[in-house]
């Protein structure tokens, strides 16, 4: 009888220890939810890059069935007006789509982003470089990774260039040399897209980079200098050069991006400047719907006398960014993306340039080319457009345009950019 | 009968408040709140992000006028409201005239392929016309390849100077057709003895239309010039369409502007004062409309 408290309180101490350890496992493996964001092509029920996407969730799910992906496929449109009300709801998603640049800033500034850089420290960065990383950093934290980090380029079609019998330019004036000699061949040198206008806005900024390098953008940003610098009236004085030559296909005020690749991809124009997915919309474009084998990139020439490299690189990609309230299971979710075997795969799928260091190698041909120049870049540059605010991309971009049609000189170009950048600050 | 008289006045308030409180409702919370929102949006400089605390009173009204391409809009948007009443109202007239009174075979067939154009989507007649404009493969660009030596690439679309002019007359093509139909079911209301009378009295055909037709369906001209105004105040999608007010903003309209430096600038404070000066400018018509044009024909 005396036996009975005794054996009731051994079994209590049991139980509450079973209680206790079951209460401890409960804590550690609580069912999470991820939401994650992404961006569709627009395909609908059967979008292909949502379709690896899930899939690559659902791996993730096999390895931690405690952790929930909850994926939310929108397309680029909708998800920048969506984006913005969620943040500015305080309910950002865990994991999205970011470009960087001033939109990201504008949520890191109001603490709408976790802060991630012990992470990045101790793990992202023996994956990937500093560089394409710093892209997702403000003010010294970083707040999300790239999964692909391009380069704008021009393309050119080799055949094109074959048949006219001009090299590869490596300066401007081989620039032009080559545009007027592919002219005379009966081709169109150039294809632009004036009506989107960011066409047009790239070969601004790319002569801007090459003439006043990296010294002149970041004292104009910053306030020291501006954007009427020498630099940047003569980026807009050698693009006039080129405009003067004709090297744009009839009515490309109106053109779209779209019909700018196929011409492309139809072979009809001999080059554009384009960022890495070109080859993938051209084809998508073109009248065969078929892509062609034979284009080939090679970097924006140098100008004589300028102060920029010609290893300076302006370009952009496609990354993630984590929300505020993003559990831990997160950033294991992103290193799992971000990881060798799933860069290989969006390479295959998507024609990504990989930012993983072990997935770049062995890759052949642009994809190659451009991996290598993002290697050796020491200063890359963002595209102006998601740089700056959206007031101060579209004035960038329409005074792009504005010089492409003759309406501006490149001092008014200038003074217009220079102008929005100073109102916003 | 003091007492039946106000129960009766009680019901007949609940009535009314019954059939039109809903629609009452509905169009205040959706139509006049959003207006003085916007009213006073219009005062601040405010990105759609964070709170409205940057108070700049007037500044935003000053800078629009002040800006050229907002000017561009204004005036693109009067031509259209111009050239639809010296060219495009008559037009339609004309056709409702000619296949709106007598029976003819095919008049069915011609009704509907003018009214066609009327039934696409502004996006897709868009879209449609910038193919029938494209430099390189359009109809333009083959037409002078059949008439000249060789075919020359015109982009209509691409140059600042007729770009507007080629929107024009796909805003042209697209409404004709519901004008006419306007015009034609008001012809049916014309009573053939007056007509008859009018020529046995010796008028002459262009006399008949001048005096008896066109008095006989005034009520249908005035509806169809002042939806063809407001319309034409409001054009957005096809403008859209074509070219997004480009090039070099020279196809702007009031709306396109206001797409384009308010929503995709995150401008709020400054789209809202564009929306205002639209609002305005189709207020001050419509009162002025209906005080002079309407209320003439009612006394």
């Amino acid at each position: 009888m005396k036996s009975k408290p005794t054996a009731c309180f051994l079994l209590t101490v049991v139980l509450s220890c079973v209680l206790v350890a079951e209460g401890n496992r409960d804590v550690n493996q609580e069912d999470r939810t991820i939401e994650w964001w992404t961006l569709s092509t627009g395909a609908g029920e059967h979008d292909p890059r949502t379709d690896l996407n899930r899939l690559i969730a659902g791996e993730f799910h096999e390895q931690h069935p405690h952790v929930n992906i909850e994926i939310t496929p929108l397309h680029v449109e909708d998800f920048k007006k969506r984006i913005q009300i969620v943040v500015q709801a305080d309910s950002p998603p865990d994991l999205f789509q970011s470009w960087g640049g001033y939109v990201m800033f504008e949520f890191a500034r109001q603490n709408k982003l976790r802060d991630i850089t012990y992470f990045v420290n101790s793990t992202l960065s023996k994956l990937i470089s500093r560089e394409s990383l710093a892209v997702y950093s403000y003010a010294g934290k970083f707040y999300g990774a790239p999964y692909d980090m391009g380069a704008v380029v021009v393309w050119y079609n080799r055949k094109i260039f074959e048949h006219a019998g001009v090299p590869v330019p490596q300066t401007w004036q081989d620039l032009l040399y080559a545009v007027r000699r592919i002219k005379d061949a009966g081709y169109v040198p150039i294809a632009m897209g004036g009506k989107d206008r960011w066409p047009a806005h790239f070969w601004w900024v790319y002569l801007a980079m090459r003439l006043g390098g990296k010294e002149a953008f970041d004292t104009a940003y910053g306030g020291t200098g501006s954007f009427t610098d020498p630099a940047f009236i003569q980026a807009g004085r050698l693009f006039k050069d080129l405009v003067a030559t004709g090297p744009f296909q009839e009515g490309f005020e109106n053109a779209t991006y779209d019909q700018q690749a196929g011409l492309m991809g139809d072979g009809i124009a001999a080059m554009e400047l384009m960022g890495q997915w070109a080859p993938s919309v051209a084809k998508n474009n073109a009248t065969t719907g078929k892509g062609l084998p034979h284009l080939d990139v090679f970097p924006f020439p140098s100008v004589e006398g300028g102060k920029g490299d010609i290893n300076d690189v302006m370009g952009g990609g496609n990354g993630y960014i984590v929300g505020k309230n993003a559990p831990d299971e997160t950033l294991e979710f992103l290193e799992y993306f971000l990881s060798e075997g799933v860069q290989r795969r969006l390479i295959e799928d998507q024609g990504i340039i990989p930012v993983n260091k072990a997935a770049a190698r062995g890759q052949t041909g642009p994809i190659a080319t451009i991996t290598g120049l993002i290697t050796k870049a020491t200063y890359y540059q963002l595209y102006y457009d998601q740089y700056f605010p959206f007031s101060v991309g579209e004035a960038l971009n329409d005074a792009s345009l504005l010089l492409l049609t003759g309406e501006y000189t490149p001092e008014e170009t200038a003074a217009a950019i220079n102008a929005a950048w100073r109102e916003f600050k | 009968m003091e007492n039946i008289k106000t129960l009766y006045s009680v019901k007949k308030l609940g009535l009314i408040l019954l059939l039109i409180g809903p629609a009452f409702a509905l169009f205040t919370t959706f139509v006049v709140m959003p207006v003085f929102q916007g009213a006073y949006y219009s005062l601040f400089d405010w990105k759609g992000i964070g709170p409205l605390n940057d108070f700049v009173g007037v500044k935003n009204f000053v800078r629009l006028f002040g800006h050229e391409p907002f000017r561009t809009a204004i005036v693109n948007n009067l031509k259209v409201v111009l050239f639809s009443l010296l060219f495009q109202l008559p037009t339609a007239f004309f056709f409702a005239l000619l296949i709106g009174r007598q029976k003819f075979p095919g008049a069915i067939v011609f009704r509907s392929f003018y009214f066609f154009p009327y039934v696409l989507t502004e996006i897709i007649a868009g879209v449609i016309w910038r193919f029938i404009y494209n430099p390189q493969f359009g109809f333009l660009t083959q037409l002078s390849g059949l008439i000249g030596p060789e075919k020359t690439e015109i982009a209509m679309l691409g140059n600042p100077e007729t770009a507007f002019n080629a929107i024009f007359v796909v805003i042209f093509w697209k409404y004709i057709g519901f004008h006419m139909i306007l015009y034609i079911a008001g012809l049916q209301g014309v009573p053939k003895d007056l007509e008859d009378a009018a020529v046995i009295d010796g008028a002459s055909p262009l006399e008949v239309i001048w005096h008896v037709i066109i008095p006989s369906i005034r009520n249908t001209i005035m509806i169809s010039v002042f939806l063809s105004v407001i319309g034409s105040f409001n054009v957005f999608d096809i403008v859209w369409a074509m070219g997004q007010g480009g090039p070099d903003h020279s196809t702007e309209t009031l709306v396109t502007y206001l797409y384009n430096f308010g929503y995709k600038r995150f401008a709020f404070g400054y789209g809202s004062a564009v929306a205002i000066v639209i609002f305005f400018l189709c207020l001050v018509f419509n009162v002025l409309y209906q005080k002079y044009i309407v209320g003439d024909s009612r006394s």
